[in-house]
């Protein structure tokens, strides 16, 4: 468990500076689309947020935020929301992985594909995130 | 022994280098590795996925099994991880409980 | 291309994995592993493949050096050899 480093300059640094990562992170994983980015760079930098906050807050204050066994969750969570994006248009009649059998009401076509690609991107940032926060959270445990 | 060591070291990479002026330039069309699936890709992308980043829609979407193993690859790795360091977190509790 | 800017990075980033080598202070080791990274991150970029270099600056210059940084906690400072 990490204590919290006593100090207001680095606190209300990290206080203000986290949601603009956070935010940053997620249009990296929403505008993989259009320009450089994706589901994996933006995991690490919104693990990169976590990070942040739980080495200037420490670990009580910290873990009320992304608690630690939910971590892992979101990763096993992340990996599975990929699979079973797979895993449904098989169901749907097409082949595994094919986007275009998803059954989402609305779009269709080369818009069906790029819903699809863009639930993948999700749930590799959660898998990344789990399991970046989860190594964290294993490494500076103090043996105690 | 060291110098033996570097001796073998200079003569792979004079190999090496030697070997690289026979491979075509970085980003060649005409090379045989952009001959074959490349070009569809890039012509396509937009109309299969409206997808103007030719690197997200073949790394999601085209090669999507690919990064599906990449994935799991990666998860397996980070468990892994959890897993040992939990391990050694134990085995020190064990070690220190006759102690106190 | 400009193949200067090319030459320049790559005998940093040479000088740089060396030095990160040799030197006894494990914590000077990574973080010059850390300009490491992020050297070849500006390569990546140089030679055009700018996926790669985000996630060559966003893994290998940011998280990695974190999580050796945590690591060495648990490590002496100084190098054996």
């Amino acid at each position: 468990m990490i204590t919290r480093y006593e100090s207001p300059i680095v606190e209300v640094v990290c206080r203000v500076i986290v949601p603009f990562v956070q935010v940053f992170a997620l249009y990296v994983i929403t505008h993989g689309h259009y320009g450089p980015g994706g589901g994996f760079q933006g995991g690490v930098i919104l693990a990169a947020s976590f990070l942040l906050l739980r080495l200037c807050l420490g670990g009580e204050l910290a873990h009320q935020k992304l608690p630690p066994r939910l971590a892992i969750a979101l990763g096993a969570f992340g990996v599975l929301l990929y699979g079973l994006t797979g895993l449904v248009p098989m169901m749907a009649g097409g082949q595994y992985l094919d986007y275009g059998h998803l059954p989402i009401p609305g779009v269709s076509g080369a818009e069906l594909r790029y819903v699809g690609i863009l639930i993948v991107e999700i749930g590799i940032a959660f898998g990344v995130l789990g399991i970046m926060v989860g190594i964290f959270d294993n490494l500076v445990e103090r043996q105690s | 022994m060291k110098w033996l060591s570097l001796f073998i070291l200079g003569l792979v990479m004079a190999l090496l280098i030697y070997a690289e002026t026979d491979l075509p330039d970085r980003g060649d069309p005409e090379a045989p590795a952009n001959q074959h699936v490349s070009p569809l890709y890039l012509e396509r992308t937009v109309e299969d996925t409206h997808t103007p980043n030719a690197v997200t829609s073949v790394l999601a979407d085209y090669r999507g099994y690919d990064t599906l193993g990449e994935t799991v690859v990666i998860f397996t790795a980070g468990i892994a991880c959890v897993l040992i360091l939990m391990r050694r977190r134990s085995d020190d509790n064990q070690i220190r409980k006759p102690n106190s | 291309m400009i193949w200067q800017i090319d030459f320049y990075l790559l005998v940093i980033l040479i000088i740089t994995a060396v030095v990160a080598l040799e030197i006894r202070d494990l914590l000077a080791s990574v973080a010059l592993l850390t300009g490491y990274s992020f050297f070849m991150a500006l390569l990546f970029a140089q030679m055009g493949s700018v996926d790669v270099a985000f996630t060559e600056a966003a893994l290998g210059a940011g998280v990695t050096g974190v999580f050796l940084v945590c690591a060495l906690f648990f490590l002496e400072r100084r190098s054996a050899d």
